[in-house]
Parts: C-alpha cells; sequence; structure tokens
C-alpha cells in the first residue's frame, strides 16, 4: 500500500501563503495515496509557472517541460511506456494559451493521460497579466482597458470529444481528490480545470468569489454521460460554476492500438527488428 | 558503353516522370550498372515541368552530367526546354503523334499513347510505351523489363503496363531502324540497393534501433515519415504524425526520456519551430536525433529545390550554450551510416544529434552495395544500475555523463527539468550548482571531438589547389576534381561529412600549406567557408556559390576552378 509519506518532498513549497496549488498538491497526493500507486508508478510533467513545481513537492518520476509544451513528451511517454501513471501539471498560460494546440489534438486522439489545469485566470509567475481564461473586461497589467473574451475549455475539450471532462475546486481538497481518481483511472485523456485561486495577482476570483459560487454537481442529478447537456453545463458560468465530471465516456485509446513495445518490455535491451534485413532486400 | 550514360525524363506532374524515371533508373541498376538519379520538380500536383535524370557508369557516380543522351519527353514544353542539352549523339524519344511535330533535330518517333490504347484500353500507359522503347533500342531485354513492371505494380496496373511495354518493344523492332552505338549488356554487381537519402537513412534508422518517431510533413523529408509509417507495424515501432513540428520534437523528447530511440525530421521551415525543443533536449541531457533535409528559404523559399544554407543555422539554433553534433552525410550509403551513428552519439553523450540533408541528397536515387549489417553497433552509453546508491539523473561525473535510468523502476525515480537542477533534478538557482551544470554539459564537447570522423584529403599530394565541401556536394565536387587532374592540375577535394565538433586542428593542418583555398556550397553566402575561417584563422581565397535552387553539376565546378588555375 502506497501512503502519502511515500508522497512527501524533500523541497518546501516556494508557493505564496494562501495559494491555490497547496490544495491541488494535496488533492493530487491523496488522490495517487487512494489509487494505491507507487511513486515510481507515477510520471509527472509539469509546465512552466508555478504550477510547473509541483512535482519537485511531491515524489515521483518528473519532466519538467517548456511552456506550453507539457502535453507533447507526456502523450509520447505514455506510448512508450503504457505502465506509467502519466499526470500532466499544467497552467492556464500553458494549456490554453501557448500550448493549446498541443492539447486539442492529444485529447482527439485521446492518449491515456490525466491533465490538471492549475487555473487561476492570470499569470502568476510573471506576476500578473492576461491570461487566456481571465474573464472579460478583468483589468491586470497586459489589460488595462479590460480583458477579451476568454476561452472555455470545458466546451473545447467537448468540441474535440475528449473522454473524462471535469472542473476542480482547490479549496475542496476532498472533492478535488476524488475528481483526480476518477480522472487516472479513467482509460483515455482527462481533462480536469482546476479553479486556483491566486492571492497575489487575481484579485477578483479570490477564494471567497469562488466559494460563494461552486457547487458539486454530485447529488445534483446531473448525469455525465449526455454530451448536449454537458454542452449547456460547460456553459455556466457567473453566479453559480459547477464542479464535477461534466461528461465522461469511453472510446478507444491512442496507444492501445499501438503495435508497439510490450509495456513489460525491457527497455535497456535494444532488439533491432529481424525484418531489417527483408527491407534491404525490398531495395534490391 | 562509353563512360556514362545519361537519360533525362520530363513531362508534367501528373504524367509519370518520378515512376518511369525510377523503372529506368532500377532497370539500369539490376543489370549492374552505376547509377544516380536527380529529380527536379515544381511544387504543384499537376501540370508544369518536371524531369528526372538517370545517368549510368561503368564506375561509381555521384552527380549528373550536363550534356544527355537520350530524352524522353511527355509534353512539348519538356523537349522545348531541354532539347539543347542533347548531345550529338544523343536522341529525343517522344510520341508525334500526341505532341506534333517539333522542329528539333534525332528524333525517335514512338506513337506511344495510340500503342498504349491499343494494347490496354486507355492511354494510361503511354509513358511504359516510351520507356520500352527507349529500352529497346538500347538492347534490354524484354524480360528484364517486364520482370521488373510485374514487381514494381500491382493489379490490373501490372498487366497493364506489361502489355503496354511488350507494344513498345514490338513497335520499336517494326518500325525503328535507328541502331544505338551504346548497348545495355548484364555487368558487374547485379544486387546493388537502389535508394535515395531518405531510404537509406530511414533503414538507418531502423538498423539502429529506432522505436520512435514524431514528425510533421515538409519537403523534402515527407518520404521518411511515409516509409517509416509504412513500416511500423511490422517493425514494432511508432510513428505519430503531430499536430506541429513543436510538439513532434517534444514527443521524440518525451519518449527518448521514457526509453527508448526517437528522432524526428523536417526541413529549415519546420526546424524554426523545432528550435525551442533542441534547448529541452539540452537542458534534460535527453538523447535525439534531428535529421534536417535543407531546400531553399528563408519562410516557404522554393520548397522542391536545392540549397545548403542551413549550416549556420544548425550550429547556433537556440539560445544558450550546449554541445551538438552535426553530421553532414555526403551520399545515400552515408546517410545509412550517418543515422546508426547519430543514435549511438546521442545516446552516448545524451544529446541532440542533427543529421543535416538536403532536397539533392534526399531525393536522389543512386545504385549503392548492400547496407552491410553486420557493421551495425548499438552503444546506449552508461546506463544506470542499482548497486550505485540513490539516483540522480544528471549526477556530476568525471566526463560530464550521468548513468541513464529510465522511468517505471520501483526504487529509482527520473527526475529532470527544464529549468536548472541540480544532481537529483530538482530546480535549483544555486551559483556553484549553475556553473558546474553548465560545465558538464559543455564538457563533453571534449571527447565528441575524437568521434568526428576526419575530413579526407583525396588528390593530389601537394594540391595547389583544395576545393572543400560538405554534404550533397560531393560527387559533384569529387568528378570536377578528378577531371581537373586527369588535365593536370595539381587539385584535391576535401570533403565534410561530419562536421560539428569541428575538428579545426586536423583541418588546420591541411589547408595551412595550400596556396589556394576554394569552398564550393550551395549557398549564397560561404556557410563553410566561414566556419573554416573561423576555426582555423585560414584565409578561404575563393567561393564556387550557387544558390538558384539548383544542385551543382561538376562541369560548374570544373569552369569555376578552371578560372583560378589559368
Amino acid at each position: 500500500m502506497s501512503t502519502l509519506e511515500d508522497f512527501a518532498g524533500a523541497l518546501t513549497p516556494s508557493w505564496c501563503p494562501g495559494c491555490g496549488n497547496f490544495g491541488i498538491l494535496n488533492a493530487v497526493k491523496n488522490a495517487l495515496v487512494e489509487l494505491n500507486i507507487a511513486p515510481h508508478e507515477v510520471l509527472f510533467v509539469s509546465d512552466i509557472g508555478q504550477n510547473g513545481k509541483l512535482p519537485h513537492y511531491t515524489r515521483g518520476n518528473v519532466f519538467n517541460s517548456l511552456h506550453g509544451r507539457a502535453v507533447p513528451p507526456a502523450v509520447a511517454a505514455k506510448i512508450i511506456n503504457r505502465n506509467l501513471n502519466v499526470i500532466i501539471d499544467i497552467g492556464d498560460g500553458g494549456a490554453y494559451g501557448e500550448g493549446l494546440n498541443h492539447l486539442i489534438h492529444a485529447m482527439r486522439r485521446n492518449h491515456d493521460v490525466t491533465c490538471l489545469v492549475h487555473d487561476n485566470q492570470v499569470y502568476g509567475l510573471t506576476l500578473g497579466q492576461a491570461s487566456p481564461t481571465t474573464d472579460i473586461g478583468g483589468i491586470t497589467k497586459t489589460t488595462p482597458q479590460g480583458a477579451p473574451p476568454p476561452v472555455n475549455p470545458l466546451l473545447l475539450a467537448l468540441a474535440v470529444d475528449c473522454g473524462f471532462v471535469a472542473r476542480g475546486f482547490a479549496d475542496d481538497v476532498a472533492h478535488l481528490a476524488k475528481i483526480i481518481k476518477a480522472g487516472v483511472a479513467h482509460r483515455g485523456f482527462a481533462l480536469i480545470d482546476i479553479l486556483q485561486p491566486c492571492v497575489s495577482f487575481n484579485h477578483k476570483n479570490t477564494h471567497q468569489w469562488y466559494r460563494e459560487r461552486v457547487y458539486k454537481l454530485e447529488g445534483t442529478g446531473y448525469l455525465p454521460d449526455d454530451k448536449t447537456a454537458a454542452w449547456q453545463k460547460a456553459q455556466e458560468w457567473g453566479a453559480k460554476i459547477p464542479t464535477g465530471v461534466i461528461y465522461r465516456h469511453e472510446r478507444p485509446v491512442y496507444e492501445e492500438a499501438l503495435p508497439v513495445l510490450d509495456p513489460d518490455e525491457d527497455l535497456e535491451h535494444i532488439v533491432v527488428s529481424g525484418k531489417i534485413d527483408k527491407l534491404i532486400t525490398e531495395f534490391v | 558503353m562509353t563512360q556514362t550514360l545519361n537519360f533525362m525524363v520530363s513531362g508534367e506532374a501528373g504524367q509519370g516522370v518520378q515512376s518511369i524515371g525510377f523503372l529506368l533508373a532500377k532497370a539500369l541498376a539490376r543489370y549492374g550498372y552505376y547509377v544516380f538519379s536527380d529529380q527536379d520538380y515544381e511544387s504543384r500536383v499537376r501540370g508544369g515541368s518536371n524531369f528526372f535524370r538517370v545517368r549510368a557508369s561503368l564506375t561509381p557516380v555521384n552527380a549528373i552530367k550536363d550534356k544527355i543522351n537520350i530524352l524522353l519527353a511527355f509534353s512539348r514544353q519538356g523537349i522545348e526546354q531541354h532539347h539543347r542539352g542533347v548531345a550529338q549523339t544523343g536522341f529525343i524519344i517522344y510520341d508525334t503523334e500526341t505532341l506534333g511535330n517539333l522542329n528539333v533535330n534525332d528524333t525517335v518517333s514512338i506513337p506511344a499513347a495510340r500503342l498504349s490504347k491499343e494494347a490496354t484500353g486507355d492511354m494510361q500507359s503511354a509513358n511504359t510505351v516510351l520507356l520500352a522503347a527507349a529500352l529497346c533500342l538500347l538492347g534490354y531485354s524484354p524480360e528484364d523489363l517486364l520482370s521488373l513492371l510485374q514487381s514494381y505494380f500491382r493489379g490490373e496496373a501490372a498487366v497493364n503496363n506489361v502489355k503496354a511495354a511488350q507494344a513498345g518493344f514490338q513497335y520499336v523492332r517494326e518500325h525503328i531502324s535507328i541502331k544505338m552505338t551504346t548497348q545495355l549488356r548484364k555487368i558487374g554487381n547485379k544486387s546493388r540497393m537502389l535508394v535515395h537519402g531518405n531510404e537509406a537513412l530511414s533503414l538507418g534508422a531502423i538498423a539502429a534501433g529506432c522505436k520512435f518517431m514524431a514528425a510533421y510533413p515538409m519537403t523534402p523529408i515527407t518520404s521518411i515519415i511515409e516509409y517509416l509509417s509504412g513500416k511500423a507495424v511490422e517493425l514494432g515501432m511508432v510513428v505519430v504524425p503531430a499536430e506541429d513540428e513543436i510538439a513532434a520534437i517534444n514527443m521524440v523528447t518525451g519518449a527518448s526520456y521514457a526509453g527508448v530511440r526517437a528522432m524526428t525530421a523536417t526541413s529549415g521551415g519546420g526546424f524554426c519551430l523545432m528550435v525551442e525543443g533542441l534547448g529541452l533536449a539540452a537542458m534534460t541531457e535527453t538523447p535525439i536525433v534531428v535529421v534536417e533535409g535543407q531546400r531553399p528559404g528563408p519562410a516557404i523559399g522554393l520548397p522542391t529545390r536545392q540549397e545548403q544554407g542551413d549550416l549556420d543555422f544548425m550550429l547556433h539554433a537556440a539560445h544558450g550554450e550546449f554541445p551538438r553534433v552535426i553530421l553532414t552525410p555526403s551520399t545515400a550509403e552515408e546517410c545509412f551510416w550517418a543515422a546508426v551513428k547519430a543514435f549511438n552519439l546521442a545516446e552516448k553523450y545524451q544529446l541532440t544529434v542533427i543529421i543535416m540533408t538536403d532536397h539533392h541528397l534526399a531525393t536522389s536515387y543512386s545504385a549503392v552495395e548492400r547496407f552491410d549489417l553486420t557493421r551495425v553497433e548499438i552503444d546506449r552509453g552508461v546506463l544506470y544500475s542499482k548497486n550505485s546508491g540513490e539516483y540522480k539523473r544528471h549526477q556530476f561525473t568525471a566526463d560530464g555523463i550521468s548513468p541513464r535510468a529510465f522511468p517505471g523502476k520501483p526504487g529509482t525515480l527520473v527526475v529532470t527539468d527544464s529549468d536548472e537542477h541540480d544532481e537529483a533534478g530538482h530546480l535549483t538557482e544555486d551559483p556553484e550548482i549553475r556553473s558546474k551544470m553548465v560545465n558538464k554539459r559543455l564538457g563533453k564537447m571534449v571527447a565528441l571531438r575524437e568521434e568526428i570522423r576526419l575530413p579526407k584529403l583525396w588528390g593530389a599530394e601537394q594540391p595547389e589547389i583544395i576545393v572543400a565541401g560538405w554534404g550533397s556536394t560531393f560527387g559533384a565536387i569529387r568528378e570536377a576534381v578528378t577531371t581537373l587532374t586527369e588535365t593536370g592540375v595539381k587539385i584535391a577535394h576535401l570533403h565534410f561529412s561530419e562536421i560539428w565538433p569541428f575538428p579545426k586542428d586536423e583541418v588546420g593542418d591541411i589547408l595551412q600549406d595550400c596556396p589556394k583555398v576554394m569552398v564550393a556550397e550551395n549557398n549564397a553566402t560561404g556557410q563553410l567557408a566561414k566556419l573554416i575561417q573561423r576555426e582555423t584563422c585560414i584565409h578561404v581565397n575563393d567561393h564556387v556559390l550557387r544558390y538558384d535552387g539548383r544542385p551543382f553539376t561538376p562541369a560548374e565546378i570544373i569552369a569555376a576552378v578552371g578560372q583560378e588555375v589559368k
């Protein structure tokens, strides 16, 4: 059995006190422990931003990538080693701005990875500029006249038939852990957009602001198996913000259809295909 | 047969210029001739004016000759453009019934469209009729051509092309009295492969155990992606059609981190997008192989044409300072071995190896000896063994190379970071660790210098002039130097098939005693010349530069060097 101790990182987080990332970190650890996954069975692929530091504050294999580029190496690693539980930690800038193309195509191809978007609706690491999810009219250092309309990541995911579309809230660690657990267990791409209060640079979407608005879909009678209903639910934003699984269905996973390496193959020993001789003969 | 026989197949895009050119090259290779061919085509799917040149030789050949002995023309424009290039003893073979009479000399008229229609019911195989007619005039055996067609085409197409070829042979026997002075015969080694640079490189990657490729199509490297995609299932390999080149290089880095040999391929424009990924591979010390098939730039440039304009770019691409290796294979055979070596160097030194080719090398077919697989060695470099304590991905070592481990093993966590990091892979801003990490990475260049194959000086022992080149200009320069040597010029050829780290001491020793150093390059600014000057402080006296989008022919280099030695 894995324990929370197994996931205790050596480094002390450098996040601001009160940062939503603490909740996400705790939820990730809890989910992995509840799934009984050991650190060596996890690969965290993180982006750049405060989110990208998360893997350093727990334990697991870590590939800390470039800004916006966490998705491509993550899906490739999963193709090569299907035994790895691949978790992407990325922010709203990396996922929905710099790397949106990668996210859309990875959801479309349906790789079996879990993508946690630390969505604080602002650029934190660069000290407070507008992000792709900054609310319309939001005043930031780069949008002194107000931000243009935001992207709706849940609708984007639904548009490419992502099989697990969810929203979590960093302050509700137990609920978020439950969503992450379901996302990791889901066969296929899981997009989890996480409302993450930024105490330093987002003075609109604060802890309090979110707490007044979020509600859990569980218990409301909502079933996440209807795409049309999901399409409507994904547009609910403002006075009430739904959290939980918005849409879920299984469809073929990209890497499972590939005739590549056996997941238990010893990677350290290269076996060159015996077919090469035949291929050379084809050119004679 | 005189020393070489030069063919040109010309016509519009969509008329089968490529297929007929390839079949002609294959027919000649199967008789044991050395063959070299190049392709010149416009960036369009139908129409225009394309050509495919094939040169057959009794001795190894790696360049195209200007004068054509036999022009096989499918379009009027093909004749109008090229009839002046036909040698005095040469012939133009075409269909007067469809193209009409052209006011050119030495033509052989074959009613190819009519014969195709009579034999197969449509005119689609007219080009095969012309091919058969040309080979018949040269004494090629009908049976040998028919068996070639049967192996190249499938199903109904095979049946129709065989019928068309038979019609072509029959027509020549019954109606054409011209006898070619050159007659083909079966000579030499008949088991050579006919491959172009991209195919050879793909085979090299397979032989090296490459398991993963991610790429986005771009001329001239698309056929690498297509070939490996087609073979992936039987090879147990994955080829991911990435959404863009940024994704491609990042996927390759992720796959390599996870434990397999991985590569991508692109042209200069796609490489522009990959540049930030180069830095990631460098910082995380992840071995990757990147094929860069050059074409003329900047921007879209000339998509289907030739240039060697990216050397400066490959030497310097990406911010920051880090080691890299650049291989510049010169022939199709070298493409195979460059791929094998690239994976070994990438893994041994945990860095990016760039294989630079170009349109000319990527698409030119040549007949080469079968690749000797017994010479292929695989070196994965230092791998972590459990006994050596807690695993640190970026552990400091004497040679800067840290043992690699792959994620997923109990007791081993593989941690790496695009931020500067400590030995364990966790991010750090400690100035001392930063300096040590920079030194660790750059220090690999010391051992790498010993890995680079030195350029060989070929030709006169004490040359009065040295012509230097790199990559695909090899054949044209070598032939020019051979010809000039025969006319008494004391000349030698220095060629770089592996260019970075630059072997500056050795090159300096070679060049310092030579009164005149020339560099022949397919670019406008003399990028190799600049590199030589920068690294050796030896002045390059003159350049032979071509940057009109076409490859060199030996004659152009002879003319340029001839000016110098007069």
